[in-house]
């Protein structure tokens, strides 16, 4: 049986990882790399890494870097942030990345999302969505939560998966960095709108609210930053408490 | 050992690459077929979609060169993802309606998207997920045992004419092709390169072949 993920998501910015709230106020919380090592010996089920600031220049993302931090990675590793052409894409495989994140260059160029699901297939693709609350429905923003996008996120969700997308990150911009739980009604909807996997993102505070976002709102997985980073609690410590909630999670291979 | 990982333009071979280093085996990136022959076994990666991988391997010459080395001089291959799906006789991905693209035909049988088998979870098919094994005479799978997890990412599977060359098998609400093997070619629709010490223990028997 298919178990739920416990994905860190590590954030970073020029030479380290970063956490903010509300997708502001970012603090540093430590270097990329031992963070990825750390993750990778404690076999976490797979991991998000994604660069808060590439999308504000027209350069690529940056190779190098990528590829020191997939050296020790051997979970899945999915890259983000400044991908907007898919000769990118075979680079970052290359580089170590097995899935690419794609979310600002997909709103104003949609067919990206379909070039890289055909020549790369639908399950290197994972569609990142930032969702704000506002004026009662749930506005899509690009450019890390900085711009409006005129697109609303159940339409959003439906496109991306019509062009190929083969799982859809959410993310509640308000919820994110507070530990206030997951947005529960934005998840559950697009886990009703579409059926490739759902992974739940924004606002995890402690191993129940990741219970809710899988009993609740049907998450396919959940994704989390701020909880690892700043408490006591571990990805190891939330499958614990997914399992005895009754939610099938990966036990490591001890042979 | 040497290991050649093939390089025909797809897939994520520094993922593959780096799960050898760890192994300590050197592998070699085999980015023209000829070199095919100064490796000991060779490891086909796949990333992506099924009808790209086969124009991709035409245009390199590696078909060919594949049954060369594999079927004529024997050496050991092991197929991973669409690396796995590719050895099979045809698949629809990538096909027009009711049509099939040809693979190696290395192991005969067909792929398919998951629908087809009637799946009705979500698809893609991602995670971590267990296998079960069906045959028990085969070493891929030594110190493994059966409910150990390995990470799947695909949309299409992979069906065996001959259900003997199906190694192990995932439940994703229908039964899923997980390993094959038929001689001395196997095929796994996990990435084991991706499937942290579980994946390295798999290349490890892949490379290391049966214990005497």
């Amino acid at each position: 049986m298919l178990k739920v993920r416990v994905i860190p998501t590590l954030l970073w910015k020029q030479f380290g990882l970063v956490k903010g709230v509300g997708f502001d106020s970012w603090r540093r919380v430590g270097p990329v790399l031992p963070a990825v090592k750390v993750y990778n010996q404690r076999e976490v089920d797979e991991l998000v890494l994604v660069d808060i600031v590439a999308h504000q220049s027209d350069n690529d993302p940056d190779f190098e870097s990528i590829d020191e931090f997939g050296q020790d990675c051997f979970v899945p590793l999915t890259v983000g942030g400044g991908i907007t052409r898919i000769e990118q894409v075979q680079r970052l495989l290359r580089a170590g990345a097995d899935k690419v994140a794609v979310n600002t260059a997909a709103y104003a160029h949609p067919d990206l999302i379909s070039e890289i699901a055909s020549r790369h297939g639908a399950q290197c693709v994972v569609a990142s969505i930032d969702v704000r609350a506002q004026d009662g429905r749930w506005s899509c923003f690009s450019h890390a939560g900085k711009q409006a996008t005129n697109r609303e996120v159940v339409a959003w969700a439906r496109e991306l998966e019509d062009r190929g997308a083969g799982e859809i990150l959410i993310t509640s911009i308000e919820r994110d960095g507070t530990m206030q739980g997951y947005d529960l009604p934005l998840i559950e909807a697009v886990v009703r709108a579409v059926k490739i996997p759902v992974i739940a993102s924004g606002g995890a505070g402690n191993y129940q609210h990741m219970v809710d976002a899988v009993t609740q709102a049907g998450a396919s997985a959940v994704a989390a930053a701020s909880i690892f980073h700043f408490t006591e609690q571990t990805p190891a410590g939330a499958k614990t408490a997914l399992a005895e909630a009754g939610i099938q999670v990966r036990q490591a291979f001890v042979g | 050992m040497k290991v050649g990982v093939i390089d025909y333009g797809v897939g994520n071979l520094g993922s593959v690459l780096r799960a050898l280093e760890e192994l300590r085996v050197t592998p070699v990136l085999v980015n023209r077929a000829t070199d095919m022959h100064a490796t000991d076994s060779l490891i086909l990666p796949g990333v992506g979609n099924f009808a790209d991988c086969v124009r991709l391997l035409d245009a390199g010459g590696w078909v060919n060169a594949l049954r060369d080395e594999v079927q004529g001089y024997g050496r050991p291959l092991l197929g991973v993802c669409v690396g796995m799906q590719l050895l099979a006789d045809n698949s629809s991905e990538g096909a027009a309606e009711g049509q099939y693209v040809a693979g190696l035909g290395f192991i005969p049988g067909q792929v398919r998207h998951l629908r087809s088998f009637g799946c009705a979870q979500r698809v893609p098919h991602v995670g971590w997920n267990g296998i079960t094994r069906t045959r028990h005479d085969d070493h891929l799978f030594h110190t493994i045992p059966d409910g150990t997890d390995f990470y799947f990412v695909h949309s299409y599977a992979f069906s065996p004419r001959d259900s003997a060359d199906v190694l192990a098998t995932t439940d994703y609400g229908v039964p899923v092709t997980a390993a094959v093997r038929r001689g001395h070619v196997w095929g796994t629709q996990f990435h084991p390169e991706k499937s942290s010490r579980a994946g390295f223990r798999l290349l490890r028997n892949f490379i290391e072949g049966p214990a005497c």
